[in-house]
């Protein structure tokens, strides 16, 4: 009891702390400065835009690595998890690398008059790349909780395997989908150093919330602090509206009881 | 439709050749483990099988050589729908939509389907609760359910792995009945444990043991004259098996102490037994009765089973139409107002009374005896 008061006092203080120190009289003139309206819109353009991708490249990654078993499986799934444990500037110097004027695809890009690099579309590649894993992992294990037998039960009826899971495996998983989006969103909305160190930091291009942080910690203590409570409040709103995904998605599958 | 099956799984050590004419329903009986649910699974396209070839009226479910090489056609386009120990019903989904799922997928119109869906639920009993989630329906009606979806498909082969299983003593019996009604006329499969759901369901009945088929006839031949322990211990009868000797008497293959002789069972014979045959004898529990003497001793009494056999309420101590068997007690039984008295694989069926009267025990030797009358030998 007491070591876990110590730990729940661990992850509450500094939250705490940083609200004591928010200059509520200048609050909302902080962060309403055009800098921050930028950062801010920008982060929600680009981590929607994320997730999006996120679940449209991570549903049939969770389908494959769940339902399927070919040669080598294990290692490409640990593979795919790897942004999870990779420092994040180091994910941004591999994509500089992939994606780059003189990346390995960027060169392509380049030649057809595309350069990704330093743009709005390098900050969502980033998170991108950073968040995947989070709802991989979300899906793939509800995939396995769910179990292959309603599909057996599906294709006994007579459903061809596109109907299967269209019908019956996708919307098993949906409060799974969910949550595994929500915690990419997050994880996306938060991202900071892979898009530092693959988009750079340019207003309103490049220089999403946690950036802008980061840089008026410098000059403006009182807006990095007001603008951290910003970021603090979208997290908790986030976590909450996961948390009821799961719970409401939980409830329909196993009824009133 | 009528099926050709025959296939073999290595590693289940399964090889099973099985008929079922059209419209024909056959009850598979067998030990946990014996390769009912294999079966299932093959015929359903879930488990390819090493080898083997089946086909459903004219369309071949698969054709696989040896290595597994051949025709195999996938569950969706076999018309092969299976019903489970647990009705799976989709829990996204209402009773009405899970029902419609089948004709849907077949690319029947929505509202066609639903149409289709309703009938089906009204047939087998649950019509009012169409718009219901599984979470909201009992075991009982969400096993009805299951029935109506997999009907609904319009399957040529409908398997039934264990429908009543999962049930409640309360709601097996209306499952039945419905199971019985819709059963008729339709080429169905079903793995059960009752003897109850064989009679009721089943025209004929399969016996697997250990991955091969052991016994395969007409519900009433093989429960009736059971050929295995298996079968006789389901239709809750004793069987005796032995060799028919000159005498025309069955000598029982029970292994004796050195230097007595095998016990000699009198029975009634059926059909044509010639000395040398290979023959089982059934005798119900409650035709036996139990004594702890010898009855030939003086003072033996035998002990009977009940009033359900006149014949056997007066001693008849070496009655030459008695058989009597030394038997070891093993356990004993309540059931209902008798007590089974155990002795490795013979049972008697005596009342409470002369179990105490007897001082009867697991350990304790003791004699079976039957009338002649009351034990039927017919050949394996």
């Amino acid at each position: 009891m007491a070591v876990a008061a110590v730990g729940a006092a661990f992850v509450l203080l500094p939250l705490v702390a940083m609200v004591t120190r928010v200059n509520w009289a200048e609050f909302v003139p902080l962060v309403t400065s055009e800098s921050s309206l930028d950062a801010l819109g920008l982060s929600l353009r680009t981590s929607l835009t994320a997730t999006a991708l996120c679940v449209l490249l991570g549903v049939p990654m969770a389908v494959v690595l769940a339902r399927t078993e070919f040669w080598g499986q294990r290692i490409l799934r640990s593979l795919v998890l790897l942004p999870l444990v990779l420092p994040p500037v180091v994910g941004g110097i591999a994509l500089l690398y992939t994606f780059g004027r003189r990346g390995l695809l960027g060169q392509s890009f380049e030649a057809l008059g595309v350069t990704v690099a330093f743009s709005t579309t390098a900050v969502v590649i980033a998170q991108t790349f950073v968040a995947l894993p989070f709802l991989v992992l979300s899906l793939e294990g509800a995939l396995r909780a769910v179990g292959t037998r309603y599909e057996a039960v599906g294709a006994t009826l007579g459903a061809r395997p596109t109907t299967v899971l269209r019908r019956i495996t996708l919307p098993l998983v949906v409060p799974a989908l969910v949550s595994g989006a929500v915690l990419s969103f997050a994880r996306a909305l938060g991202e900071f150093g892979a898009t530092l160190a693959f988009a750079g930091s340019l207003q309103g291009v490049t220089r999403t919330l946690p950036l802008e942080i980061y840089l008026q910690r410098e000059t403006d203590p009182d807006a990095a602090v007001a603008l951290s409570l910003v970021l603090v409040v979208v997290a908790v709103v986030v976590v909450a509206a996961a948390h009821q995904a799961g719970r409401s998605g939980g409830a329909r599958l196993r009824g009133p009881s | 439709m009528s099926l050709e099956f025959s296939a073999q799984v290595g590693v289940r050590g399964f090889d099973v050749s099985l008929p079922v004419a059209a419209g024909e329903t056959v009850a598979v009986l067998g030990p946990n483990g014996a390769g009912k649910s294999t079966l299932l699974t093959v015929l359903a396209g879930l488990l390819r099988p090493d080898s083997g070839r089946a086909v459903l009226g004219d369309r071949v479910l698969f054709d696989l050589g040896t290595g597994g090489r051949g025709r195999w056609l996938p569950p969706h386009e076999r018309g092969v729908s299976m019903l489970a120990q647990d009705a799976l019903l989709f829990p996204h989904l209402s009773a009405l939509e899970n029902v419609a799922f089948g004709p849907r997928s077949r690319g029947v119109p929505r509202a066609e389907a639903r149409r289709r869906a309703t009938a089906w639920l009204e047939r087998v009993g649950v019509s009012e609760l169409a718009a219901r989630r599984p979470a909201e329906i009992s075991g009982g009606q969400a096993q009805r359910v299951a029935v109506a979806r997999a009907l609904a498909s319009e399957p040529e082969l409908l398997l039934l792995d264990e429908p009543l299983a999962a049930l409640d003593v309360s709601a097996a019996p209306a499952v039945r009945r419905m199971l019985r009604d819709v059963l008729a006329d339709r080429t169905a499969l079903v793995v059960t444990h009752d003897i109850l759901d064989a009679f009721t369901l089943a025209d004929r009945v399969v016996v697997l043991e250990a991955g091969c088929v052991v016994d395969l006839g007409p519900t009433r031949d093989v429960l009736d004259r059971p050929r295995t322990r298996f079968a006789a211990g389901l239709a809750a009868v004793n069987l005796l098996i032995g060799t028919v000797t000159a005498a025309g008497v069955v000598r029982a293959d029970i292994r004796m102490p050195p230097g007595e002789a095998a016990p000699d069972i009198r029975a009634r014979f059926l059909g044509d037994l010639a000395a040398g045959d290979r023959a089982g004898v059934c005798i119900r529990p409650s035709a036996v009765s139990v004594s702890v003497a010898h009855p030939t001793d003086a003072d033996a009494a035998p002990i009977h089973s009940g009033p359900r056999d006149p014949a056997l309420t007066h001693p008849r101590a070496a009655d030459p139409e008695q058989t009597m068997l030394p038997v070891t007690v093993t356990d004993l039984e309540p059931r209902g107002d008798l007590v089974r008295v155990r002795a490795g694989d013979v049972a008697a069926d005596v009342a409470p009374g002369r179990v105490a009267d007897l001082d009867l025990a697991p350990g304790v030797h003791a004699w079976f005896g039957f009338a002649a009358a009351d034990a039927i030998a017919y050949r394996l």
